[in-house]
């Protein structure tokens, strides 16, 4: 078994780079992108002080139509769009082109739904102080969904884990495309197992650390 | 200082129009305390939203120092904001943050710098009696505290007006007389200018040099505090006085008199028991206390005597008369014992 390992080690390592790289470029745009969009899509909410019926209805449809399409399909859908920006459509970093594409509206509407819970009143005591909007949003808003988007990260960074595999298969490489290969291809039960086991503790490990950060933020 | 004219406000709804605010017009004058009451859907709250544009009114005119506030661009409506200062029922303080940091917030709406953001946010909470707490956080502290905390931030940027929407409901009755108490203090060592609104009339009795009664979105009544509680006009504000001052007798009693009962009130310097005590004198009658108290409003009394006189009809009616003659336009309200415990209007 410790023989199989070893002949395993350069490929199941590279594979986990290669996820990490996917999850990690996944992530870090959903988090520069599908922050704003999703604020976006709270504050020009109705009776919220930003509140505008045609931006709110446009990016709400954007953010549907993208999360309606199975992601399976996203990602072929994309590749003219990934060949147009990196010139090739296989590789971890082209592979997380539609893995970004697939996460930002995912966090959208996380970072929506946790500002949704702050309770309206903070807001409307924030207006009547006659504080701005970006001052509502940086130092209202933000700190007190702070906890929520961390969460929200954790959530995404999980589900990105999962389409990574699925990205991996079609050319982007990874645990999953390893698993694939070895473990549906050849029937290779060894690798199979390491990849599943590998897949766990990563999904494991990334709650854990989530958890914890998402509750050291959390003051009061 | 704050002008309300023929402001009203309407929602559409799924039913129709549905009306929060009625024609309403009021005039709040430099440094009084004004009190609005109302049972809950009075549209008093609505009312105060629209003083500072939470809630934009549908028609009138609100005027607050000069400015006309609906005509403003947002930006100006924002920096008009900033010298009108608010507090909540829910006292709406954001938990992530600490409580000098809260109270900063405010300064920081109006562009302070942090030097003087921290200075003056002590400055508040020493006010306000919190300078212990300030690195705390809200869930660490009492709803008295919490809406103290609140006080200092609607007070950071030197407001003219101070709006308190149901600012001590949420409060047991010791912390409510503490707030109100404060906020009284503020009113005359600030000069600030105070408009609360509320269901408890005890409230209006304990802080409001003036105030209006609300019912459906209209001002049923307003005026003087003291001449509302002396005099009411309305059924309703009568309703509300009555959770403050109550003569009611019980039943038992009232079956076993075989008097005519009467209700005295007695205003400003009138001392009831020399009033009394003169009418048992002049007159063959004898007179029985059944309820006795006095209230200060403002600082001034307001005797309210259920009396029990038995006698003969004539003397009782010739003394009656002279009551009239003493108490003025105070009113005189006999029981009919015809009518069982009808409190019939004697003028």
């Amino acid at each position: 078994m410790i023989d199989q390992l070893i002949t395993l080690w350069p490929e199941l390592s590279k594979s986990f780079l290669d996820t990490l790289i996917m999850v990690g470029i996944g992530l870090v745009v959903s988090f520069v992108v599908g922050l704003p969009l999703g604020l976006l899509l709270f504050v020009t909410d109705r009776d919220l002080f930003l509140e505008n019926k045609w931006v709110k209805s446009i990016t709400g449809v954007i953010v549907n139509l993208v999360r309606s399409v199975p992601f399976i399909i996203l990602l072929v859908f994309l590749f003219p769009f990934t060949d147009l920006l990196l010139g090739t459509t296989t590789g971890p970093v082209a592979a997380s082109v539609s893995l970004s594409v697939a996460a930002i509206p995912f966090y959208a509407r996380i970072v929506e739904s946790s500002a949704r819970d702050i309770d309206r009143g903070v807001i409307e005591a924030a207006i009547s102080c006659g504080a701005s909007p970006w001052l509502i949003i940086k130092d209202i808003i933000f700190p007190e969904i702070k906890s929520g988007l961390i969460s929200g990260l954790t959530i995404t960074a999980i589900s990105l884990v999962g389409y990574s595999a699925m990205a991996g298969t079609i050319g982007g490489g990874g645990i999953g495309d390893l698993a694939i290969r070895y473990g549906y291809y050849r029937y290779d039960n060894f690798v199979m197992f390491t990849t599943v086991i590998l897949l766990i503790v990563m999904v494991q490990v990334i709650q854990y650390v989530g958890d914890f950060t998402a509750k050291s933020v959390k003051k009061s | 200082m704050i002008s309300i004219q023929q402001l009203s406000k309407t929602y559409a709804s799924k039913e129709g129009t549905v009306i929060g605010v009625d024609d309403v017009s009021l005039d709040i004058n430099q440094g009084e305390v004004f009190g609005i009451v109302g049972y809950s859907g009075a549209g008093k709250s609505t009312l105060l939203r629209c003083l500072n544009i939470l809630e934009r009114p549908t028609s009138g005119k609100v005027t607050i120092d000069g400015i006309d506030l609906m005509s403003l661009s947002s930006k100006e409506l924002r920096k008009a904001r900033q010298s009108i200062g608010m507090i909540f029922q829910g006292f709406h303080l954001t938990m992530a943050k600490t409580v000098v940091e809260n109270v900063g917030f405010a300064l920081k709406a109006a562009g302070v710098g942090r030097i003087e953001r921290k200075q003056r946010a002590e400055e508040l909470l020493e006010l306000v009696g919190l300078s212990d707490k300030a690195n705390q956080y809200p869930a660490q502290l009492s709803g008295g505290q919490k809406q103290r905390v609140s006080i200092a931030r609607a007070l950071a940027n030197n407001p003219k007006v101070l709006l308190c929407d149901e600012a001590t409901s949420a409060l047991d009755p010791n912390t409510t007389q503490s707030i109100l108490q404060l906020l009284k203090k503020i009113n005359q060592e600030l000069g600030l200018t105070i408009v609360l609104i509320t269901h408890e009339m005890e409230v209006v009795k304990e802080i409001c040099d003036r105030c209006a009664v609300m019912e459906q979105g209209r001002v049923v009544e307003e005026g003087d505090t003291y001449d509302i509680f002396a005099n009411p006009k309305n059924e309703l504000t009568e309703r509300f006085i009555k959770t403050v001052i109550d003569f009611t007798i019980p039943e038992a009693l009232l079956k076993k008199s075989e008097g005519t009962i009467v209700l005295l009130k007695f205003t400003g310097d009138l001392a009831g028991e020399a009033v009394v005590s003169d009418l048992l004198q002049e007159h063959r009658i004898r007179g029985n206390i059944l309820h006795g108290k006095i209230d200060y409003i403002q600082e001034k009394p307001l005797g309210t005597f259920v009396m029990e006189l038995k006698g003969d009809n004539q003397e009782i009616n010739r003394a009656l008369a002279s009551l009239r003659a003493t108490l003025g336009e105070v009113e005189v309200i006999e029981n009919d014992r015809s009518t069982d415990y009808t409190m019939a209007r004697a003028e």
